[in-house]
């Protein structure tokens, strides 16, 4: 066989150069970059975009009313005129921390009922079975559930076949459809986190002779307890910020007491209900829109947080 | 029998064995019992709408505008064309957005430089974000603000697509994640550039995953009220958005709002088959998405 | 011997014996800062072609090997797979890295086409040459050095694609639209698979067995025509009869491609290729392993009568 001409070792040969040049195609693979890096950078333009519209209008606001009216009064009544017109802010929080108190009260236990029941004794068939209807539980839009609490819950089975004497608009009928929208969160979160467990844990305590009822309590339970909490926050974080059920069962006056059966809004509903209205852009009425927005919006930053270092520490103890 | 297995022994004979099988047998009902409230929930969720909604189904329920004064002639035309409308510009948007950043943080981000890591740290919070505060996001940035677009179309699209966006982007990093090194290596090893191994070897490997995401995402968007709500939907729109910068527009969630708050009944019963035609586009949607992941999923 | 056996254990070797038979011994063989040149090698091989070396340039300078390693440790995080390796490859042969797992052969192999820059943790220090280019000076660009370097992993990987689009991929990534059919057939051919895929080449590549995939994944590397082959232990996942259909594979294809292959397999490494490097393993203070040459020299010489006792205890099976 003939040697190859290029094989021939004289140096200098005909050998295409390995040195990186600026070719058509280089260029284009940093604009490429360049265009990829840019529409990362959108989503920090969005956290960016939300603080900044928040910011703005809030400080505008509390040139306004001052910051220690808002947060320390207990009446919410920026509607009314004159005299009536109060800024404290306390009747939304406590609206929205009762709102999702009852929320939680229903979708905990059930949801992490659930869970168990998913994880521990499902069968695989049953397993195919439930998980989609958690899932299709999860995909209800909210207009739905508030639907459902206004025409259903509140008289069909409080006021039916509880017999309460509640209002139109109450907490409790929009505390149970809370429950029962983040009922899903819960269960399919506590989920993950009961069968990230590793199945030697289950197997030791079995192997003392325990029962599954105890070794799903005593042992599997605790393991997972940081993604289970880290659940729960997320769902609470979902209830607090949830608007439209609020709105549609809840009611459209803030109010600092606790009776179930009263009305209640929550900042969230107070928001969308004040944005709907005829009010003038400029006034404080308006601005108090983005004064609730910002107190929503850091609480949820803190909740997630706290999420995050649960989730952390427990994909830690199994990593 | 040693002292240490003595109270472990104690403990299995302590009550009778019916009493610990009792004990089971309840917690495990009590469990069922949780699940079952769950799926009663749905149920009679599902069936108290289909009730009050399915008898005002009809053609004209489809294309009729809704009118303030006759609810037995109104109808979710408007409603219908503005989510759907919403749905295709939303997706515009997001799929390539969604689907860059994903291929960003994926393949191109070196993960000690911290403004990478503020970027995916960014995504992750941006999830837990309440709706309604992306509504003032909308309102203060699309509506007003610099782009000044007013309460249209365009805006209420782009508003419900920062809201879904973060989804695209974590289903998409999972997606393109899920494509194996071995490809990548594989294509870089025969003098492939970044660029061509992603667009030619990772991308179509992962594009089921990322459509998968992408439907999710939209259905997720076309359900949400309350962003509308503050970005300035309109109810009872007697008309379709033509100019997509320019005209009011409607949605389903927002007519839905309207006549469920409405005082009288006629029009709550109206709402109801509204919620009918919403379940069903996303019934649609997910059940598209699903056969799509079914069907094409790669197996590696 | 003028081994430079130098403390650390790490390798320089070769050739003083055969500087004596070569036709054309470099001018600078030993003034060159004490590496021998590595030449003559090719001469004890009967399979050489005998047109390679009939060199015009006998006397009129010397070979220039394919790759000059001098040096060569690269670190993950900091700890070193593969430490202070030097050693010369040369042209037209197929040159094989042994050693037990965890001696960095795969990450010495990596080093000469790129490939571990594709690990963010990785360093390099020392020199690579091709053809006395340096490899990792900075105005190289991987991508070109990929072209003609190619590589065939351990494990099949071809692309989820038909067989036709799995060859064609880099040729097209070339630019080179025109003649592909021709290309591809040529590269199936050269990669002893054309006969038994040339009627289903719109078949995707995985309904292909193990040895197939692997053959695939050689034409497909060999489809860009590259100067030089790197194999990482191509045929461990693989049955005996695909191994040795491989073997032959390699036999063919060295009279065009220089190849450089790992394994682990001592006897394939005796069976085919004309040079063997040695790597040994070390345990440093933390427990932490990684490989040095030790040995480096012509095949037979390093199976038959090797020069260091750890090479020896390894050929020998007494370890590893």
């Amino acid at each position: 066989m003939a040697a190859r001409p290029e094989a021939a070792t004289a140096p200098g040969g005909p050998r295409p150069s390995l040195v990186r040049g600026r070719t058509r195609r280089s260029v284009g693979e940093h604009v490429i970059k360049g265009l990829l890096l840019a529409a990362a950078v959108l989503s920090v333009a969005t956290t960016v975009g939300i603080v900044v519209s928040l910011l703005g209008e809030t400080i505008e606001f509390f040139g306004q009313v001052s910051v220690g009216e808002y947060l320390l009064g207990t009446k919410w009544t920026p509607l009314s005129s004159g005299e009536q017109q109060s800024f404290g802010v306390i009747p939304l929080i406590t609206g929205t921390l009762y709102l999702t108190a009852l929320g939680l009260i229903v979708a905990v236990p059930l949801g992490l009922g659930s869970a168990i029941y998913l994880a521990e004794y499902a069968s695989p068939r049953a397993r195919r079975v439930i998980k989609p209807v958690l899932e299709i539980l999860a995909g209800i839009p909210t207009i739905v559930l508030g639907y459902f609490a206004l025409t259903f819950i509140t008289p069909v089975v409080l006021q039916g076949i509880f017999g309460i004497d509640v209002q139109i608009f109450n907490a409790l009928s929009a505390g149970l459809a809370l429950g029962v929208l983040i009922l899903p969160v819960v269960a399919t979160l506590a989920d993950d986190a009961l069968r990230a467990v590793p199945e030697a844990l289950r197997e030791g305590a079995f192997g003392i002779g325990a029962s599954r009822r105890q070794v799903v309590l005593r042992v599997v339970f605790p393991a997972a307890l940081s993604g289970i909490v880290a659940a729960l926050v997320l769902a609470a974080s979902r209830a607090i910020g949830e608007t439209v059920v609020v709105l549609v069962a809840g009611g459209a006056s803030a109010n600092l007491g606790i009776d179930p059966r009263e009305s209640y809004q929550n900042m969230a509903a107070f928001i969308a209900q004040t944005a709907r209205g005829d009010i003038a852009v400029r006034s404080v009425e308006f601005l108090t829109i983005f004064a609730v927005g910002t107190t929503l919006f850091v609480m949820t930053l803190i909740l997630n947080a706290i999420s995050i270092r649960f989730v952390r520490r427990f994909q830690q103890v199994y990593e | 029998m040693s002292v240490a297995e003595a109270p472990v022994a104690r403990a299995v004979v302590r009550g009778s064995v019916r009493g610990a099988r009792v004990r089971e047998a309840l917690f495990r009902a009590a469990l069922l019992l949780c699940i079952g409230f769950a799926m009663l929930a749905l149920a009679v969720l599902l069936a108290d709408v289909a009730v009050d909604g399915l008898p005002v189904l009809s053609l004209d329920f489809l294309t009729s505008f809704p009118s303030q004064v006759f609810p037995e002639r109104s109808g979710i035309q408007s409603a219908l064309v503005g989510t759907l409308l919403l749905m295709v510009v939303c997706a515009v948007f997001i799929v390539p957005v969604g689907t860059a950043t994903a291929i960003y943080l994926e393949e191109y981000a070196d993960r000690d430089r911290w403004w990478n890591r503020l970027i995916e740290v960014n995504v992750q919070n941006l999830v837990a974000v309440p709706s309604i505060v992306y509504g003032i996001l909308g309102l203060a940035f699309l509506v007003r603000g610099p782009l000044e677009l007013g309460r249209v179309l365009l805006a209420g699209a782009l508003t419900l697509g920062l809201l879904v966006l973060p989804v695209v982007i974590i289903v998409g990093r999972e997606a393109i994640r899920a494509v194996p090194s071995s490809i990548r290596e594989g294509s870089l090893a025969l003098g492939a550039t970044q660029w061509q191994t992603i667009w030619k070897q990772i991308l179509p490997g992962a594009l089921p995953g990322i459509a998968t995401g992408v439907i999710l995402a939209l259905s997720r968007a076309i359900g949400e009220t309350a962003p509308l709500i503050v970005v300035g939907a309109a109810a009872f729109a007697r008309f379709n958005p033509n100019d997509l910068t320019n005209d009011p527009f409607s949605a389903l969630p927002i007519q839905i709002l309207a006549w469920v708050q409405a005082p009288q009944e006629e029009f709550r019963v109206l709402a109801a088959g509204a919620i009918l035609v919403l379940l069903a586009l996303l019934l649609v949607m997910n059940a598209g998405a699903i056969h799509l992941r079914n069907r094409y999923e790669q197996r590696w | 011997m003028g081994r430079d056996d130098g403390k650390d254990g790490t390798m320089r070797q070769v050739t003083e014996p055969e500087k004596e038979r070569a036709q054309a011994p470099p001018p600078d063989a030993v003034a060159s800062g004490g590496r021998p040149r590595m030449l003559a090698p090719e001469l004890g091989h009967a399979a050489v072609s005998g047109a390679r070396h009939a060199t015009a340039d006998a006397g009129a300078g010397e070979r220039e090997p394919l790759f000059e390693i001098e040096h060569l440790t690269v670190r993950y995080g900091g700890r070193p797979a593969v430490n202070d390796a030097s050693l010369d490859v040369a042209e037209r042969q197929i040159t094989a890295l042994i050693g037990a797992s965890g001696c960095g052969k795969s990450t010495f192999i990596r080093a000469l086409n790129r490939m571990n820059d594709l690990i963010p943790t990785a360093t390099v220090e020392g020199t690579v040459r091709y053809h006395g280019q340096d490899l990792y000076a900075p105005e190289v660009d991987p991508v070109l050095v990929r072209k003609r370097i190619g590589m065939v992993f351990q494990k099949p990987n071809p692309f989820p694609k038909s067989i036709y689009d799995n060859v064609a991929f880099g040729p097209r990534v070339l630019g080179m639209e025109g003649e592909l059919d021709g290309i591809v057939e040529r590269a199936l051919r050269r990669g002893a698979l054309w006969d038994e895929v040339k009627d289903r080449l719109k078949h995707n590549a995985f309904g292909m067995s193990g040895g197939q995939q692997q053959r695939l994944c050689i034409a497909r590397a060999l489809a860009t025509d590259p100067d030089v082959l790197l194999m990482d232990e191509p045929a461990s996942a693989l049955d005996p009869i695909s191994t040795a259909r491989i073997e032959d594979l390699m036999f063919e294809l060295k009279e065009r491609v220089s190849i450089v292959i790992v394994t682990h397999n001592m006897q394939q490494a005796a069976r085919v290729s004309d040079m063997t490097a040695f790597f040994t393993v070390n345990v440093d203070e933390t427990g932490h392993r990684y490989g040095e040459v030790v040995e480096y020299d012509e095949t037979e010489k390093v199976f038959t009568n090797p020069s260091d006792p750890r090479t020896e205890a390894y050929v020998t099976g007494r370890v590893g």
